[in-house]
């Protein structure tokens, strides 16, 4: 007995957590998955009726504002925060004194929970007393920044706040994609007399092309996950102007008791994430066992 | 190393005016930005200092007048979150209680997780990891549902244990791949030695492998405290009044409708909702971007 306990304890201390996996992750996947194919509203029923949740979803002016919101949301998230990060990296890459310092001050932000980011920027956006009173104290009585309260603009709140927040993340991945360049193709190219900002763009950016899909990847999945900092900036509000999938999955399952609704969005959810990150997993996953 | 600073052929054709004021330039660059990331922590911390009608009459970046740290102690142990007033107080507590047992559990499941994957490679082992690793990125809207009915028949909805349940669970995923990642890089040579040497499976682990293993168990211990005491989904969604998170309890207060709106008061919250994280960060940065890049670029 205990010499079979012996050779079989790697399975065995494996096992639970295993086991935990198939059904808190993939149980409950197919669990979610089956229950949005039915009548389910305040509690779950199981007699499928096909796809009448997601007609239902497609067809409802707060989803598709959630979704739209997501669209506008996801890109500038992601294209600011690569921009900005890569920017800061390669200012941060020329032999910097104070180097860890400065680091340390851009990367704080990605320590501290969205909903303490939101509370921050919701106080610093505010239109009575944030910046619109401060500029308009500063001699300008018809600055006007009202983007918080505004339906139309406050989806832009919340890109400015996350921005703040995962940058700093973005430089530090793009610094460590500039540390490993190889020096000797650098060096040849200075030697040849090849201007600085043509070195970047023609050796050094295109060589990192693994490091934007990795952060490309991260910022994505942040975006679509997007739920605390939106409860806390703006509630999702004025009305519903900056709902996302996340807030309308949640108000859905926890505030309307509508569990169809509820599971066909998380549904929606978790197809677009696996859309972006199965193939990169699989492609990571592939390169490494070959 | 990339060196384009001061590059040997530029050094002899730009002048020495010209190149100053390019490191001038930098600097003032990078000044600016570092301005842009800590002007909300500086505007959070003034706040939090000044009195009411202070922040009524005067300007969001100027110094508080008078500093005064009434808003810190309301903050503490007197705001309402919703019908209760008894400040963050409580909830601090109640996420030290969610955090510490689930970091523990999900460390050491993650560290007897990733050896095995590592070094015993059986059969199988490898689908296993995979199937872990895809848990590790879905949204977990799409669990919400089910977990809240599991709790509910567990006869844990709502209660601390119940969290800290679902936070080791989920938390799995990225713990086995910490260790995995770095166990793997230990030769598999040193566990067939000790295993012709008569050492057993446990006996390995913990007198070979757990002595190397202080810096990946710091990198994952950061992560998962991070994780978990800036959790909002599971805390907002698995709890009740009573068992709230921080995290909760501070969107509570700050979005708490009773009463004239006490923006000191959110802020100095706010701050104590994320003292801890940011603390572990200043004193430990260096492990907490190797967890963050760990957990984001495979492998």
């Amino acid at each position: 007995m205990s010499e079979w306990l012996e050779n079989h304890l790697p399975k065995v201390v494996l096992a639970p957590s295993f086991i935990a996996v198939l059904i808190f992750v993939y149980g409950f996947i197919g669990w979610t998955a089956w229950v949005s194919l039915t009548r389910s509203k305040l509690l779950p029923k199981y007699e499928i009726h096909g796809f009448i949740q997601y007609e239902r979803l497609f067809d409802s002016p707060r989803w598709d504002t959630a979704i739209n919101n997501l669209y506008i949301f996801g890109a500038l998230f992601i294209v600011i925060a690569m921009v900005l990060g890569l920017l800061l990296a390669i200012l941060l890459d020329q032999k910097i004194r104070v180097e860890g310092v400065i680091r340390t001050i851009y990367l704080y932000p990605m320590a501290l929970s969205m909903i303490v980011t939101g509370t921050a920027w919701k106080w610093i956006l505010n239109p009575g007393l944030g910046i619109e009173s401060m500029v308009q104290g500063w001699g300008f009585p018809n600055f006007e920044f009202d983007w918080l309260v505004n339906p139309d603009y406050a989806i832009y709140t919340i890109v400015i706040a996350a921005i703040w927040q995962s940058s700093g993340f973005v430089m530090a991945l793009f610094l460590a994609g500039l540390r490993s360049v190889d020096g000797e193709i650098i060096k040849a190219a200075q030697v040849d007399g090849i201007p600085t900002w043509r070195i970047y763009t023609a050796i050094i950016i295109p060589s990192m092309a693994p490091i934007f899909l990795s952060a490309f990847i991260v910022l994505a999945h942040l975006a679509i996950k997007s739920f605390d900092l939106v409860i806390a900036l703006t509630g999702g509000g004025p009305g519903y102007a900056t709902d996302l999938p996340a807030t309308y999955m949640y108000a859905m399952a926890f505030s309307r008791g509508d569990i169809g609704q509820a599971a066909s969005s998380a549904m929606i959810m978790m197809l677009v994430v696996f859309a972006i990150v199965v193939p990169y997993l699989y492609s990571e996953l592939r390169a490494k066992n070959d | 190393m990339t060196d384009l600073s001061m590059p040997q052929t530029q050094t002899r054709t730009q002048s020495a005016t010209g190149k100053i004021a390019l490191r001038w330039l930098l600097y003032v660059l990078l000044g600016l930005f570092a301005l842009y990331y800590l002007m909300p922590l500086f505007v959070m911390l003034t706040t939090s200092l000044k009195s009411l009608e202070e922040i009524r009459t005067g300007s969001l970046i100027s110094l508080p007048r008078e500093v005064s740290f009434d808003a810190w102690k309301t903050a503490w142990s007197g705001a309402c979150t919703g019908i209760q007033c008894e400040g963050l107080r409580p909830y601090f507590w109640n996420s030290v209680l969610i955090a510490v047992p689930a970091v523990f559990l999900s460390t050491l499941i993650g560290a007897l997780n990733g050896y095995v994957v590592a070094q015993w490679r059986f059969k199988g082992a490898n689908i296993i990891f995979s199937l872990m690793l895809f848990g590790c990125f879905i949204p977990f809207q799409v669990v919400l549902l089910p977990m809240a009915r599991l709790l509910g028949m567990m006869g844990i909805a709502g209660t601390i244990p119940g969290l800290i349940f679902v936070h080791v669970i989920y938390g799995l995923g990225f713990t086995t791949l910490f260790f995995r990642n770095y166990y793997v890089t230990i030769p598999s040579e040193l566990t067939k030695a000790a295993r012709v040497d008569g050492a057993g499976f446990l006996r390995i682990f913990w007198s070979i492998f757990m002595p190397l293993s202080l810096p990946i168990i710091v990198v994952t211990v950061i992560w998962q405290f991070t994780q978990i005491w800036n959790d909002f989904l599971f805390g907002v969604s698995f709890s009740q009044a009573g068992t709230q998170p921080v995290t909760v309890a501070l969107n509570n207060i700050v979005n708490s409708t009773t009463g004239v709106k006490e923006y000191n008061v959110d802020m100095a919250a706010a701050i104590i909702a994320g003292l801890p994280t940011l603390l572990v960060y200043v004193v430990a940065g260096k492990y907490f971007i190797r967890g963050l890049t760990a957990g984001s670029v495979k492998g």
